[in-house]
């Protein structure tokens, strides 16, 4: 239970694959324009990376070390092949507007990295959680982004999420505030880099912060002096 | 006679940096007040909203990081920026472009960067740059000047075309830009990119009546206001000649080979001098401290460089003027160009005469 928590905690929030890692920030900053290329290429990751974590855990001890990486890299690709065929038949929207990025999902580092870190070093249900976790994690920093981007780009959120999840998602839709002119920045790659960097810097703000709550609650002890040593 | 006796540097500007920077603002007093009379007195209200958004702005951030506000709102660098960005941008765009466009300038470009004196790039031309990008439309209703515009705007009509994009008496900017005949003009560097990308050659597009003289009409005017402007600058030794003088000769002798070459497409020197924002870009812009070279060989590369890309990108690129890109891009090169021309300190030898 205790590795549970340990890698959901690691996944979200300590180790975030966008956040800390900072992997995979092509199709990270290349995709979140709107909250629903975000979700749409979330998922398609999560999936890869829930499948490929517990294909390397199950052949991890099968498989020559020298020969991992072509072994992972063939693994990837073939899981990444599945998700994008599958896009192709059931959103094909959303696979047209994600383009190139979806077979782009092979060179995600933060997939590879898994495997490499992770996967082939533990049993096949830890690795399957350490992927769900990390991949969730990814996928909630798109979220944030998409929809910083897309409210201040076009004022909407969840424009076009019928593309990702059917007919009925067209009432998702929601129009914040009604703009004449669409602010270019939010949606062209600089913007991404640009919120990108307020993110980073936001859960910068609340570690500290946690950090200071912590370290106040530990020291109780009021001393008239202490040295850098006796902390 | 005294002999005083203090401690090294013992040469030291008079001049405190709040000094220094209200100088810089006095000096495009004369570019502003052509700017008004010929343009229309969009560009005064476009200066006041600047000015308030970017104190509002700096003293946000200045208290969000916990130091004194006021000693630092008194350096007058955030207003500087504001000058300089509303001076730049369409004098009748809608008041939230020069709102947007300052706050991103003084928070992000400045403050984020550790403030006044960190900053890697000009706040006001990345300012401009997001601006253009983000709003191509509001950054290109350049209005022809006052002699040529079919309605008369009078402040009032500035007022309300600014915060209601109609005037008071209810034209719109579009309306506003055609001449009595009905024909939208832009600006002349506008003109004659459209010209020449419809296939006319350089004199059949100077026909058009924004063309005065050897320039633009109405810029020649603002672009020798600026040059006064600098000239004031550069003889209270408020910035240094090198950059100026680099920028304008690059430009100059760039677009004199260039136009010989090639007398059908490529606009003559003079054009080039006084046209869009070459001096305001040349004076007050590309001599900002803090963003541009240090040392004295730096400053004419510097120079030389943001005066090749005006002449690259006004010719050959996608926009029809470049002085915000080209500042940008050469501020990017400084670290590079101060590291390779460092001067040779007092009492050392230069590493190759050693050898």
């Amino acid at each position: 239970m205790s590795q549970f928590k340990e890698l959901t905690i690691q996944g979200l929030w300590k180790n975030n694959p966008g956040l800390v890692q900072l992997l995979g920030l092509c199709p990270l900053l290349a995709v979140t324009a709107t909250v629903t290329n975000a979700l749409g290429l979330g998922v398609a990751t999560l999936l890869v990376l829930v499948g490929s974590n517990v294909t390397v855990s199950l052949v991890r001890n099968h498989v020559a070390s020298e020969i991992r990486i072509p072994v992972f890299v063939l693994i990837i690709a073939s899981l990444v092949t599945v998700v994008q065929l599958l896009m192709n038949a059931y959103t094909f929207g959303l696979y047209q507007s994600l383009g190139i990025f979806i077979p782009l999902i092979v060179t995600n580092c933060a997939i590879i990295g898994r495997a490499e870190a992770f996967a082939s070093k533990n049993a096949p249900l830890p690795s399957a959680l350490d992927g769900f976790m990390m991949g969730l994690g990814f996928m909630l920093v798109l979220l944030v982004l998409g929809a910083m981007r897309e409210l201040l780009g076009q004022g909407t959120l969840f424009d076009g999420a019928d593309l990702l999840l059917g007919d009925w998602a067209k009432m998702l839709r929601i129009e914040v505030f009604a703009v004449d002119s669409h602010f270019l920045l939010a949606m062209l790659p600089p913007g991404a880099f640009l919120g990108m960097g307020l993110l980073i810097a936001l859960k910068n703000v609340i570690d500290n912060k946690l950090k200071q709550k912590q370290t106040i609650e530990k020291g109780s002890i009021a001393r008239a002096r202490v040295t850098g040593a006796a902390q | 006679m005294s002999f005083k006796i203090a401690s090294s540097p013992h040469q030291h500007s008079q001049r405190s940096t709040s000094q220094l920077m209200r100088l810089v603002v006095l000096a495009c007093i004369p570019g502003i007040a052509v700017q008004a009379v010929l343009f229309g007195y969009g560009v005064l209200i476009q200066l006041l909203l600047a000015v308030i958004t970017a104190w509002l702005s700096e003293a946000l951030v200045l208290m969000l990081r916990r130091k004194a506000v006021f000693i630092r709102l008194k350096d007058n660098s955030a207003m500087l920026t504001a000058v300089l960005l509303a001076v730049a941008i369409p004098p009748y765009a809608p008041w939230w472009i020069i709102v947007i466009g300052t706050a991103f300038a003084i928070i992000m470009v400045k403050q984020l960067y550790g403030g006044l004196g960190n900053n890697l790039f000009n706040p006001a031309m990345a300012a401009y740059v997001l601006l253009l990008v983000s709003f191509p439309l509001q950054m290109t209703q350049w209005l022809p000047p006052l002699s040529l515009q079919s309605v008369t705007l009078t402040p009032l009509d500035a007022v309300c075309s600014i915060f209601t994009q109609y005037s008071c008496s209810g034209f719109s900017l579009a309306q506003l830009q055609a001449n009595v005949d009905g024909v939208t003009m832009a600006t002349p560097l506008d003109t004659l990119r459209t010209g020449l990308s419809r296939g006319l050659t350089l004199d059949e597009s100077l026909q058009n009546p924004v063309f005065f003289a050897f320039a633009g009409a109405g810029w020649l005017w603002v672009n020798l206001a600026y040059l006064v402007g600098g000239l004031v600058l550069i003889q209270q030794k408020a910035i240094g000649w090198r950059i100026p003088v680099a920028v304008l000769a690059s430009l100059f002798v760039l677009s004199a080979v260039a136009s010989l070459a090639a007398p059908d497409s490529i606009a003559g020197p003079m054009f080039h001098l006084f046209s869009g924002g070459t001096m305001l870009a040349a004076f007050f812009i590309a001599t900002d401290p803090v963003s541009a070279s240090t040392t004295n060989k730096g400053r004419l590369i510097y120079g030389a460089l943001i005066g090749l890309l005006v002449f690259l990108i006004r010719s050959f690129g996608g926009y029809p003027d470049a002085y915000a890109f080209a500042v940008l891009l050469a501020n990017m090169t400084v670290p590079l160009i101060d590291y390779y021309t460092r001067p040779r300190t007092y009492g050392h030898r230069q590493r190759s005469e050693l050898k």
